[in-house]
């Protein structure tokens, strides 16, 4: 059961998750060719043991590459560190970066296909077929949600103006060797995390300071409710979709009872009971598909949204951070020319500070529009699926 | 009182059955009561064991049962000898109208109230002599049997040409009635029936959960060593009833209030459908008499709910040791069969419970998801977007209400009737097992029998005179027990085929009906779904 899950997805057959996440990130005045300079999208993808390996295909018109169309294979560690390398590039600061792709989990399908195994014995051969068939859809499910996540990622970046010019990410696309990035060792993950508690710290601070822009006052305090709300509603959304799977698994498990039933019963209740337990099993395959759409529509779109809102906030906090900056670096020089001290170096560090914090408020603002406008389109175009998607199912039961 | 196997009225009811072309296809439950002279005798004495050999004989060579599927015409053919008065003749008759319902007034053209002798006898047997006679119960009838006494013998066949089997029970208003640790739910039992066998058509009485356990308990004591399947009474629940005594008012106990009412109404139409149970007198007092003593020996802790539990125990190590000589394969079949069909129904049972369970937490979720989902609408700033969040928090909301209705409909139509027929199999369990202990016990008789006769033999070698008559008397009446013994077992075996059959039919029947409910309930949640969602629809759509 542990053994190799290969699985070979071609493009077209994804993905309406990829779909449903829209790629054009300017609304109105993107050009619909400048995409075709640089097209990023995973054509395959293998799972194995403990990892799964993308294959990462471009095609690009653009000059600094040395080709037109070329593949890499690379692992999550790998996006990861691309998406690090954005965050930590103070160039980047004014925008919002792309999030990380979460990284692909099958840990509790595995445990299950495992207990499937152990308890092969314990029940007849249709019903360990069914569950088999089950898991491995299941498993299915969630790997192809995992590719999808990665390339949205990619195309996210790819369609960015500003970072799709950036040359970690032409070495992502196009080093065919190992990128020899290693997952981060214990001490570099305790760095991490103390970074991160320091950020936030930081962030609670830099929150309580009132921002001159009203657009970014306004955006601030959007965002922060915003993201609480989106976080709730994603949590909320999981368990629905949960409950869900496990009504599904047990309609399931009523038609094989009825299944058995009607096979052992000798009067004429048994062709009724064979009939009713096909009815279940459809009404099973249809509610496990209606709860795999409301995860995908819903779900997916609330989670991805949750970390977009996340890298919002972390768009205004580093903006914050510069104006708090530049106010102490003013402070700094107004001291400095009381004193008569330092005054050109206070002045160059005030300079360069204010020249940062406006460079970050122009892309941010125009940043933070272009969210509003991408989540709105996404939040519309789920939706309608969504609908859609119900409506149908709810149809075909009926019949 | 042996007057009783044959009241002066059967000789013109034998010609009657013999020049019956068809047999009578009405529903016989409401058929004959006895006529009042019978009445007196259900305090004597009982006399019914020699009665029983003599009908028995009768039939010996017949195959009472006839295949469910045989038309009801080849029924009456083998039937004209037997009717004069087997007591088992009553249900087989019932089941083999049952084989053909459609046919039921399409062929009733002549009645034969053939179940006039055999009624009463049923009556007076109750408490069979193997068992130790129940006095309460006798005390109970006489009043009550007072009753048929103004129907006379003719009044009876005209009866049932217009009585069918037409009686609803249903049982309502819940009332808390008393206070404190004392107080108890009483339940309004009224009964629209159009029988004869009652006083009257429409009529109610007040009822509380003790009487329910009291009448299964005489019930089951009147006829389950018999052979007869007596439907299980609901059980008790201490922690519920205590939630509903300490005055709660809240959804579980409600909950817990509906499940007990609804449990009981089938209860009641579970029993009356039974022909034989129907007419029990102590049936008919618990539906129509307005004052039923309290029994008392239903408590959870009195000594009598001790005793059943001890009396439990030794009976389930009993079974075990006894080792039954099968001879009849039909026994051995049928017992595998309700073994398996325990085991599915359990699983089944379990299944539905938990989805049930499952949908139940599903609504709770959605519920939860439509809050969280409106006040994200509330802090979307863009208005067509917002609009529509939380036009779908409404949508997800009625969901949420649809899904509870639905985990409703589970549980009451399909949940419920698996639970009630585990433990009918139960029953029907209990049953085959009163019958290994007759059995057992006729062969106890036949070993001692053997013993005695070889003692008897010793003696007459030694020739001692006094010990052989004694020896002989001893012997005489072993012999008249162990072949009271056989024909206890003869009896309970045919009683259990009759009862097995009709049991089949009736589930067969619930089962069908109850899934086809549950069908319909399905559709209409999914069309309410369509509904929702299509109303959502352009809303999302008009997102700009």
């Amino acid at each position: 059961m542990r053994s190799c899950y290969g699985l070979i997805c071609g493009c077209g057959a994804l993905w309406d998750v990829v779909s449903a996440l829209p790629l054009q990130p300017r609304a109105v005045n993107v050009d619909l060719q400048t995409d075709a300079t640089l097209q990023v999208d995973i054509s395959d993808a293998l799972s194995e043991r403990d990892k799964v390996k993308f294959t990462v295909h471009t095609k690009s018109t653009l000059p600094n590459f040395k080709q037109n169309e070329f593949s890499v294979v690379r692992q999550h560690e790998e996006f990861i560190w691309l998406h690090d390398s954005f965050v930590e590039n103070e160039e980047y600061a004014g925008y919002i970066i792309p999030p990380a792709p979460p990284r692909p989990d099958f840990d509790a399908s595995r445990e299950k296909l495992q207990k499937l195994g152990e308890g092969e014995g314990s029940m007849t051969k249709e019903e360990f077929t069914k569950m088999k068939q089950e898991l491995e859809a299941e498993y299915l499910a969630i790997f192809k949600k995992t590719v999808a996540m990665h390339e949205v990622f990619l195309c996210r970046v790819a369609a960015h103006p500003v970072l799709r010019k950036d040359l970690n990410f032409h070495v992502f696309l196009e080093y065919n060797q190992d990128l020899s990035v290693r997952g981060k060792n214990k001490k570099e993950k305790l760095e991490d995390f103390f970074k991160n508690v320091v950020k936030s710290a930081d962030g609670v601070l830099v929150a309580g300071v009132k921002d001159v822009d009203d657009f970014f006052e306004h955006e601030k305090t959007f965002l922060l409710e915003y993201h609480n709300r989106v976080k709730d509603a994603s949590a909320k959304s999981d368990r629905m979709i949960r409950s869900h799977k496990n009504a599904a698994d047990d309609i399931n498990r009523i038609a094989s009872s009825l299944y058995t039933l009607g096979t052992q019963d000798s009067t004429d209740l048994c062709k009724f009971f064979l009939k009713v337990s096909e009815l279940f099993e459809k009404t099973r395959k249809i509610e496990s598909r209606v709860a795999a759409d409301e995860d995908l529509k819903l779900a997916d779109l609330l989670k991805y949204y949750l970390r977009e809102s996340q890298a919002a906030k972390d768009l205004l906090y580093r903006r914050s951070r510069a104006l708090v900056d530049y106010e102490n670096a003013n402070k700094a020089l107004d001291k400095a020319r009381a004193k008569n001290r330092d005054v050109l170096q206070a002045e160059t560090s005030q300079q360069l500070c204010c020249h940062k914090f406006e460079k970050i408020s122009e892309s941010a603002k125009q940043e933070l529009i272009d969210f509003k406008t991408r989540r709105v389109a996404a939040f519309r175009k789920n939706l309608v699926e969504l609908a859609e998607l119900e409506l149908k199912h709810a149809k075909v039961t009926m019949t | 009182m042996t007057a009783l196997g044959k009241p002066p009225d059967s000789p013109p009811q034998l010609s009657l059955c013999q020049s019956a072309v068809r047999q009578c296809v009405c529903v016989c439950v409401s058929v004959s009561y006895p006529p009042s002279s019978q009445s007196t005798m259900a305090d004597t004495a009982r006399d019914p064991p020699p009665e029983l050999s003599d009908f028995q004989e009768l039939q010996d060579g017949e195959d009472l049962f006839p295949e469910p599927s045989a038309p009801l015409e080849s029924g009456p053919a083998s039937l004209p000898a037997e009717d004069i008065s087997t007591n088992s003749n009553g249900p087989k008759q019932d089941s083999l109208f049952d084989d053909d319902p459609e046919d039921l007034f399409a062929e009733a053209t002549e009645e034969v109230s053939l179940d006039s002798p055999e009624r009463d006898v049923l009556l007076s047997d109750g408490p069979s002599p193997a068992i130790t006679p129940i006095t309460p119960p006798c005390s109970l009838i006489t009043p009550h049997i007072d009753m048929f006494t103004h129907c006379s013998f003719d009044e009876i066949e005209e009866e049932e040409g217009g009585d069918s089997f037409d009686m609803h029970i249903s049982v309502s208003d819940p009332e808390k009635v008393g206070d404190g640790m004392n107080a108890y739910m009483a339940y309004k039992v009224s009964t629209k029936t159009s029988m004869s066998l009652f006083r009257s058509q429409d009529f109610s009485v007040k009822r509380r959960f003790s009487d329910f356990l009291g009448l299964h308990s005489k019930l089951a004591s009147k006829y389950l060593h018999i052979g007869y399947i007596v439907p299980p009474a609901p059980e008790k629940s201490i922690v519920g009833m205590t939630k509903v005594k300490v005055g709660k008012e809240d959804q579980s106990s409600n909950e817990f209030v509906e499940k007990r009412r609804s449990a009981l109404e089938r209860y009641l139409m579970r029993t009356v459908k039974h022909p034989t149970l129907l007419k029990d007198p102590d049936v008919l007092q618990f539906l129509e008499s307005s004052e039923l003593p309290r029994a008392v020996s239903t408590q959870a802790l009195s000594s009598a709910g001790i005793l059943r539990m001890v009396n439990k125990a030794a009976e389930a190590v009993n079974k075990m040791t006894i080792k039954m000589n099968e001879s009849d394969a039909w026994f051995e079949e049928k017992q595998q069969h309700f073994d398996n069909l325990d085991l599915q129904l359990r699983k089944l049972h379990a299944s539905v419970e938990s989805l049930v369970c499952h949908r139940r937490e599903l609504s709770v979720n959605t519920a939860l998801f439509a809050k969280s989902a409106a006040m994200l609408g509330n802090s979307e700033d863009h208005t067509a977007l917002s609009r529509a969040l939380s036009q779908l928090a409404e949508v997800e909301e009625k969901i949420d209400q649809l899904h509870q209705d639905q985990a409703n409909a589970d549980f009451y139509c399909f949940s419920e009737l698996l639970g009630d027929y585990v433990r009918l199999i139960t029953a029907v369990k209990g049953v085959f097992d009163h019958r290994m202990k007759t059995w057992q016990k006729w062969q106890d008789g036949q070993i001692l029998l053997q013993k005695k006769r070889e003692a008897e033999a010793k003696l007459q070698f030694n020739n001692k005179p006094e010990k052989l008559q004694q020896a002989k008397d001893e012997m005489r009446e072993l012999e008249g027990k162990v072949q009271q013994g056989e024909r206890d077992f003869e009896l309970i075996s045919k009683t259990i085929r009759k009862e097995v059959s009709r049991f089949e039919k009736e589930r067969v029947k619930d089962f069908k009906t109850i899934i086809i409910k549950y069908l319909e309930s399905l559709v209409q949640t999914q069309q309410k779904l369509i509904k929702y969602w299509d109303a959502f629809l352009p809303e999302a759509k008009a997102i700009s």
